[in-house]
């Protein structure tokens, strides 16, 4: 099961700058290394991550092989206006997660 | 001045450490926040599967135990010494008798994610908690077997685990800082193993480093070194899920 955490803070005074974590449970297999059995394992990366937040993609981020597992970001925004931050993971084998979380601001 | 002792010195009361405290301020900041400790993923899914009723019972962990409250200091008391089966018994292995015996189920698979999931979720329940020194009849002997094989030389590289661990904690091994070796903080995220791992897998780990040869996944001799870990660490507090380099 693929469980993702986003902590992002629920108010926040307009023009404030706030930080946002993430974090997502993912093998990031990088495919270069091999198995008990000496077969190679396939790689199965998180490609990207994104954040959705007033209209606009504000962040983006492309991961490589070398991103450990279980991939941690933290960025900051400012906030603009009260609604829904969308995250979403996109990867290999089809992998896609998406969490929401909410933020007043007053 | 001669030392000539078969077993090394136990380090004083007064100066035994959690390993957090030679940690990185960054790795300490991870382990303190559960927003950015990675095993908070484990304990998600722990919390789930203690609520999940399993078994031909179709009873849940929690059926039992009447939620989690009653968990709270548990795996600070752990391993504790089984005196009906005559035998130490770790968090891990309390697990699966519990699902044998009251749920019915099958055991989980050491060192799987769900059996990690739910150990986690349990011993959270005791942080901050204080280990105690055991003193149920027939762990004496326990401890006393596991103060043995701490002591005692092994693998090809000849070292006991009181070498690094008494004798040479706080200097460094290659890179690496050594530790005291307090099993205060398991199951926990090892950033190295990019996942969270048990006691076992740590000793396994080391025995490996010394090149000696591993005892088998279910050998009492792992219990026997945790339960004298546990009460060579009497009186530091509980972290578990930790998080280490």
């Amino acid at each position: 099961m693929t469980r993702a955490l986003v902590n992002v803070p629920a108010r926040a005074k307009k023009g404030d700058i706030i930080e946002i974590k993430t974090l997502i449970s993912h093998p990031m297999e990088s495919g270069y290394r091999v198995g008990y059995g000496g077969e190679p394992l396939k790689r199965d990366i998180i490609q990207t991550f994104s954040c959705d937040y007033d209209g606009a993609k504000i962040f983006l981020a492309q991961f490589s092989p070398a991103v450990a597992a279980n991939p941690f970001v933290s960025f900051h925004t400012v906030a603009t206006a009260s609604g829904k931050l969308v995250f979403r993971w996109e990867g290999d084998n089809g992998f896609e997660a998406e969490e929401t979380a909410e933020i007043v601001v007053e | 001045m001669w030392i000539g002792g078969a077993l090394a010195d136990e380090i004083p009361r007064d100066q035994r450490r959690s390993g957090y405290e030679t940690m990185r301020p960054e790795t300490r900041a991870m382990q303190d926040s559960d927003a950015d400790n990675p095993a908070t993923l484990w304990v998600l899914d722990g919390e789930a599967l203690w609520n999940k009723r399993e078994g031909a019972a179709g009873k849940s962990c929690a059926d039992c135990h009447a939620g989690a409250a009653p968990m709270k200091a548990v795996a600070a008391r752990f391993p504790r010494f089984d005196a009906a089966r005559a035998t130490p018994v770790d968090l891990e292995q309390q697990i699966n008798i519990c699902r044998r015996d009251r749920q019915n189920a099958p055991p989980l698979a050491a060192e799987s994610h769900d059996l990690l999931a739910l150990e986690a979720f349990v011993a959270k329940q005791s942080r901050g908690d204080t280990i105690e020194p055991n003193r149920e009849p027939g762990a004496k002997e326990s401890i006393e077997a596991g103060r043995k094989l701490f002591n005692e030389r092994r693998g090809q590289l000849n070292l006991s685990c009181a070498q690094c661990h008494d004798d040479n904690w706080g200097k460094s091994l290659g890179g690496a800082n050594i530790p005291q070796g307090h099993p205060n903080g398991y199951p926990l995220y090892r950033l190295e193993w990019q996942s969270l791992g048990s006691m076992g897998r740590r000793l396994r780990n080391c025995l490996s480093g010394m090149r000696a040869e591993l005892w088998p996944r279910d050998a009492r001799e792992y219990v026997d070194i945790e339960m004298y870990l546990m009460s060579r660490a009497a009186g530091l507090k509980m972290e578990s899920p930790a998080v280490r380099p």
